[in-house]
């Protein structure tokens, strides 16, 4: 396992979470580099939402360590979360606010200097000026998807975390989209890392992947030579037989 | 602690200043629940006034204490309203997931009910004053630690009730709204908490309101406000102040640690 990448924006060690007797997330480690997008797979239950949750220090570990941009989350949560954001789909920004107003409280919330310029430039970049003055809950989900995705950018964050943020949109936008993130981590402002279950789009935007069944770290590597390594056709397969193989075990 | 610190805090109260610019309905509980219940309470201390046998002027002792009580009530919901926004728009993980921390959170709340119980008790002031002659002269200074008492304690009530909410999930703000009125019995709002049974009076004596309409009837009846009273009012409600951050602090934790806050959007926790 490659634990030693540089310039690590997050690294997460040991973390391990349970419910009762089930254990969601069950002693993983992993890192995500700057300029570079990490996929995390699995199936539903695997422990992806988990994992995230507790990155974004909304979901205490039981235990293990998860560091974001050299700090502990644990110990200096503010800084930790400061330097971090995300999107997600079960996480939309509320409703009754426009565009721009979001975009300002977000912005305050996460201590944006220059503001309003800031919010120009998302605006500009996310091709969201003719919403700008609307409220977010009369937005198709794409346009949602994209001012979510402007939100996510606001602080300028060093690790971005997006789970499933293309799972709403026409193919068209969801292209659109893996290209701004693909260019916001050329770019090397940050690292992300994604949750998806479209394998074609992990393919196509993942450098590294993470395969997550019952909370464990199955398999990792690059989606794009990890099917041949394994015999398996396509990353897909790959996934099914991942995700099927501790099941068939016990 | 720099200008950076407060950005969240305005975050908090500029979120709930655009609802309220960009909803007009939601201007009605900031005033008009208050105002409607000066005009009633008006009228009723006026046909008081005029069948009653005693001298007792019932404008300041009624509608006093009505005002006074609906500011304290203000301050509660005000707090409880601004964080059950986010409770209705499911928008705590959005929230906690960023830099905010739960004093600058809890700030936030406390700054915004504050704005908007101030412009209820203006509303009501005006109307008391100009439908039914209540002068607030006739408290003199003491109306400023009353106010500063009923403040302290709504804010209390009103963190508390937000942590109620928090560890039990969305379908609980309904025990929201009603605690005010739970209350109100034992605060001895329009009677002496002496003609209370004995532990209804004790239930009276560890609220801190209880020791404004005490003060605001022994002023009306030309007595002066004892200074231990005010000073056991306000001991009080400042102890259930940092009482109820201590809880918020408690319940968030017990949120994270469980799991809660990252599910909150489900309509009932266990």
């Amino acid at each position: 396992m490659p634990m030693d990448l540089p310039e690590a924006i997050l690294s997460v060690r040991d973390l391990r979470k349970a419910y009762g007797d089930k254990i969601a997330v069950d002693r993983i480690s992993f890192e995500v580099s700057r300029g570079q997008i990490v996929g995390l797979l699995g199936p539903n239950g695997a422990g992806k939402t988990t994992t995230i949750s507790m990155i974004l220090g909304v979901l205490q570990p039981d235990s293990g360590s998860i560091r974001v941009d050299g700090m502990d989350l644990a110990t200096g949560r503010a800084q930790a979360l400061g330097r971090t954001n995300f999107a997600a789909v079960y996480a939309p920004l509320p409703g009754n606010l426009t565009v721009q107003q979001n975009l300002r409280v977000f912005g305050l919330l996460y201590g944006v200097e220059e503001l309003s310029e800031r919010i120009n430039t998302l605006i500009g970049q996310f091709d969201l000026e003719k919403f700008r003055n609307m409220k977010c809950g009369v937005l198709s989900s794409g346009e949602q998807t994209r001012v979510a995705l402007a939100k996510a950018m606001i602080n300028q964050p060093g690790l971005l975390l997006l789970d499933e943020p293309t799972a709403s949109l026409d193919p068209v936008a969801a292209r659109e989209i893996r290209a701004r993130i693909r260019q916001f981590a050329v770019s090397g402002e940050g690292g992300v890392l994604w949750t998806t279950h479209n394998m074609v789009e992990v393919q196509d935007v993942c450098d590294r992947v993470l395969f997550l069944s019952h909370g464990k770290i199955m398999l990792e590597g690059d989606p794009k030579t990890l099917p041949e390594e394994h015999g398996q056709p396509t990353l897909e397969d790959l996934f099914v037989a991942v995700a099927r193989e501790p099941l068939t075990q016990e | 602690m720099t200008a950076t610190y407060f950005r969240p805090v305005i975050a908090i109260s500029l979120r709930y200043f655009y609802l309220l610019r960009g909803t007009p309905a939601r201007w009605i509980p900031v005033f008009a629940w208050v105002a409607i219940d000066i005009v009633l309470w008006g009228f009723i201390s006026k046909y008081l006034n005029s069948v009653g046998a005693s001298s007792l002027n019932f404008v300041p002792t009624l509608l006093g204490a009505v005002l006074l009580f609906d500011f304290f009530t203000r301050v509660m919901h005000g707090v409880a309203g601004v964080f059950l926004e986010d409770v209705w728009s499911r928008n705590f993980l959005n929230l906690f997931a960023s830099p905010l921390t739960i004093p600058q959170f809890l700030l936030g709340l406390v700054v915004t009910s504050t704005v908007t119980s101030l412009i209820g008790l203006m509303v009501m002031l005006v109307l008391a004053t100009a439908l039914f002659g209540l002068s607030f002269f006739v408290y003199g200074l003491m109306l400023v630690p009353f106010l500063l008492i009923l403040f302290l304690f709504g804010v209390s009530l009103g963190i508390c009730t937000c942590a109620m909410v928090l560890r039990l999930g969305p379908s609980a703000e309904w025990l929201v709204w009603p605690v005010p009125a739970v209350i109100s019995p034992f605060a001895g709002v329009f009677y002496p908490i002496s003609i209370l049974p004995h532990w209804m009076q004790f239930v009276g004596k560890l609220l801190p309101v209880s020791y404004v309409f005490e003060g605001l009837r022994k002023i009306i009846s030309g007595g002066t406000v004892p200074a231990a009273s005010l000073i056991l009012g306000g001991g009080l409600a400042v102890t259930y102040v940092l009482l109820a951050c201590w809880l918020f602090k408690r319940v968030f934790r017990h949120a994270v640690r469980t799991g809660i806050l990252a599910r909150y959007s489900a309509e009932s926790l266990s």
